[in-house]
């Protein structure tokens, strides 16, 4: 008679496909997953913590820092929630820049997201290096903005930090105009890809009373079925004045992950369209003063980042800093239900699986 | 190429073992020199063409168009700290890398590369060749199981399992060119194919199947389960560094030109140019086809995602050894019937094609195209 005993493999912190430092303590039999404990921190920062040391402009870089694929969105919830414990109003053309760069950075980080998925799943950074190139192009454009290329800044409490230069229409337009033909292309090379299929259908299914009793969000709620959009269930910066759809999967595993990314880069595109057309001039940035001091109270803003719901708590007891700042991180709560996901695939399933959630370890430690 | 000049001059003047010596010897050279040059050749031309494919540039910096990256690699390899880990079995660890990079090369020192021009020219050359690619599969489960990390011995594991499951479709295919050859022999398998036309026309089927269980052996996408970089980091060689590091990377790219090399004498007709010119000598065709199949294998390399372990076996099992076991029928049957050529080459690519499709039918897809699942739902309210 064959016995085979358990065995703890430690898969990270240090591991190609763990997207920084995700720690997997999983228990296998052969290489079948008997159990999965996840453990976190390896990139704790206090960034919480460190907020209530700093001035509310202050707090705006440092979340830069935590999801650092998608700082735009970062910088949008921060400044929204900020706006609304001081009561600060942003003009429209601020508004309206803000969708735009939001949109972008929601498309950089997908095309990056789908890359590494793609990269996990054993194509060998061909995928990867094509979506980076698209990726670059948004970086471009961020930089034209705002000078930098991953830590933004752009979006401030009361408005954005500049006006957009003359270059940048013209960078979106042309952007506009050529990516949705290479998304097609793209999504034609691989959805019908006979490996990809059998790596991915059928894989990592989330139904749809796990994905809500978890709270996910984003992509990973979307494609378990759950119509749920905060640019459309609760809008901010006007997105109820655009025209976009919410792409939504049925079965929830890794293939409709990937897909329901792809259709939201399209929605993302027909949103900057809109919003290119309809730019108002006037002020980007309502006055604001340096040392922002809120009146006594609290206030919770959540926005649709890349990643799913991301949400900033702040309390203010009248001073300059925050008296606690709080982020919900997207990346965090849709690690919640790996026991799940996990148990009973394989190694291999492993990694396509913690691909297709899309993590950010800089925001699920904070 | 010089030995049988050696012999036709000295044949007469040296006793028997004092030629078989010098021309072993040279053979022997000649071998070990082609494999650590077409290994460094190897490591530019995949990183050139991978970034070609990966729009990017590759190495442009060490050299004229980053000629001398390989030597740069290789330097750097060889000077890092030879790390031996705790709980090692030493002498196992410390010979898994010579003995690994022995069955390449030994390869080589089969393969017929002109007329006469094989080191070792026996009549049994092909069932060597197959034992030696089998044998790739001991150092490796010996790195694996002596480097004390369970990431290596997953992969020492995954690699047993794979090739023995790809071993048989790979020997069963060339069950069809024995039959044919009536010969084990290397050499008369290519002076056959110069005679009667390549067998990748013959037996486009066998050639299928060779090819695909051959990059199964080389540990490269999609079969690269074994060292699996996103899912094992490295696999079987993940606790060696140093020198020991870079024969298993040197022993990579001599086994893929091996396994090329093969391809082309089993089914490119080896240093038959066919219906081209005769003018080139003999050794720069089979060179050239051998560098061909490379690229064609860096091509894979930089297309095809993974496969998992049992859907890999799957694919053994229930795809290749089927089909090699029609394929050797058939040969048979038309063995037996004694068609000509030309017949045998028409029935047999009909045979392929459509069995490859009815089997892939019959094995999951049904043929049609998957289906297109529906992500966008708007309300039948809106317009």
């Amino acid at each position: 008679m064959v016995t085979s005993n358990p065995y703890m493999v430690n898969m990270g912190p240090q591991h190609p496909s763990t997207h920084g430092v995700l720690r997997l303590r999983l228990v296998l039999d052969g290489e079948q997953v008997l159990r999965v404990e996840p453990v976190l921190g390896y990139l704790h920062s206090s960034k919480e913590k460190l907020q209530e040391e700093h001035t509310y402009l202050q707090t705006v870089p440092i979340t830069d820092r935590m999801d650092y694929l998608a700082a735009m969105t970062n910088n949008l919830g921060v400044s929204l929630a900020i706006e609304k414990l001081a009561g600060i109003q942003s003009p429209p053309r601020a508004e309206c820049l803000r969708v735009i760069m939001s949109e972008l950075q929601r498309l950089a980080s997908h095309c990056f997201a789908q890359g590494v998925f793609l990269q996990d799943l054993g194509a060998w950074g061909s995928p990867l290096m094509y979506f980076l190139r698209e990726r670059e192009q948004i970086l471009d454009m961020f930089e034209m903005v705002c000078g930098a290329r991953l830590t933004y800044n752009y979006i401030r409490p009361g408005g954005v930090s500049q006006d957009i230069p003359p270059q940048f229409t013209p960078a979106v337009n042309s952007f506009l105009d050529t990516f949705p033909a290479k998304l097609d292309e793209y999504e034609e090379l691989l959805w019908k890809n006979e490996i990809l299929r059998a790596r991915t259908v059928g894989v990592g299914v989330v139904s749809r009373e796990l994905a809500v009793s978890a709270a996910f969000s984003g992509p990973m709620l979307r494609a378990s079925g759950v119509q749920w959009d905060l640019r459309k269930q609760d809008p901010y910066c006007g997105y109820q004045n655009y025209e976009f759809d919410i792409p939504v999967g049925q079965t929830g595993d890794c293939f409709d992950r990937f897909m329901v990314r792809f259709y939201e880069m399209r929605e993302s595109l027909k949103i900057v369209r809109q919003a290119l057309d309809v730019l108002p001039p006037g002020e980007w940035k309502a006055a604001v003063p340096i040392v922002i001091r809120p009146p006594a109270g609290e206030a919770f803003q959540m926005i649709e980042s890349p990643r799913g719901m991301l949400g900033y708590y702040l309390v203010s007891d009248g001073g300059a800093n925050p008296w606690r700042f709080h982020v919900r991180a997207p990346s965090f709560i849709n690690l919640g239900a790996l026991n799940e996901m996990l148990v009973g695939t394989t190694m291999a399933d492993v990694v396509a699986i913690v691909g297709s959630i899309d993590i950010v370890m800089g925001e699920v430690d904070r | 190429m010089i030995n049988p000049w050696i012999i036709a001059t000295f044949g007469s003047a040296l006793p028997g073992w004092l030629l078989a010596t010098i021309t072993g010897a040279i053979g022997t050279v000649a071998v070990l020199v082609f494999t650590l040059v077409s290994a460094l050749a190897a490591i530019w031309i995949e990183r050139k063409l991978i970034s070609r494919m990966q729009v990017r540039y590759g190495p442009n910096r060490v050299g004229p168009k980053g000629l001398l990256q390989p030597f740069a690699d290789a330097l750097k390899v060889i000077g890092k700290e030879a790390i031996t880990p705790f709980g090692v079995d030493k002498v196992v660890y410390s010979a898994a890398p010579f003995i690994i990079f022995l069955a390449p090369l030994l390869t080589f020192g089969l393969v017929p590369f002109a007329p006469g021009a094989a080191v070792l020219n026996t009549d049994i050359s092909l069932l060597l060749v197959v034992a030696l690619g089998a044998l790739g599969v001991v150092p490796i489960f010996m790195a694996g199981w002596a480097s004390n990390n369970k990431y290596s011995l997953m992969g020492a594991m995954r690699s047993i399992a794979q090739t023995v499951s790809y071993e048989i479709p790979l020997v069963l295919s060339l069950v069809g060119l024995v039959v044919v050859t009536g010969s084990l022999k290397l050499e008369d398998l290519v002076v056959y194919q110069i005679q009667h036309g390549w067998f990748i026309f013959l037996q486009p089927l066998a050639a299928v199947i060779f090819f695909i269980a051959g990059s199964a052996e080389l540990n490269r996408t999609p079969t690269d389960i074994m060292e699996g970089e996103s899912e094992l980091a490295a696999g079987y060689h993940i606790e060696y560094s140093g020198f020991k590091f870079s024969l298993f990377y040197a022993t990579e790219y001599s086994h893929v030109f091996a396994v090329s090399a093969l391809i082309s004498v089993l089914f490119l007709g080896g240093w038959g140019t066919g219906p081209l010119l005769d003018l080139v000598p003999a050794v720069v065709w089979m060179v050239l086809k051998t560098y061909l199949l490379f690229c064609v294998f860096v091509w894979t390399r930089a297309t095809l995602p993974r496969l998992r372990m049992d859907q890999l076996m799957a694919f053994a099992w229930k795809f290749l050894l089927p089909l090699s076991l029609i394929n050797i029928m058939v040969v048979a049957l038309e063995e037996l019937l004694g068609l000509p050529g030309i017949v045998v080459a028409v029935v047999n690519m009909v045979l392929a094609v459509v069995l490859i499709v009815q089997w892939t039918r019959l094995l999951g897809s049904n043929g049609q195209s998957p289906e297109r699942r529906v992500y966008i739902q708007r309300p039948a309210t809106a317009q």
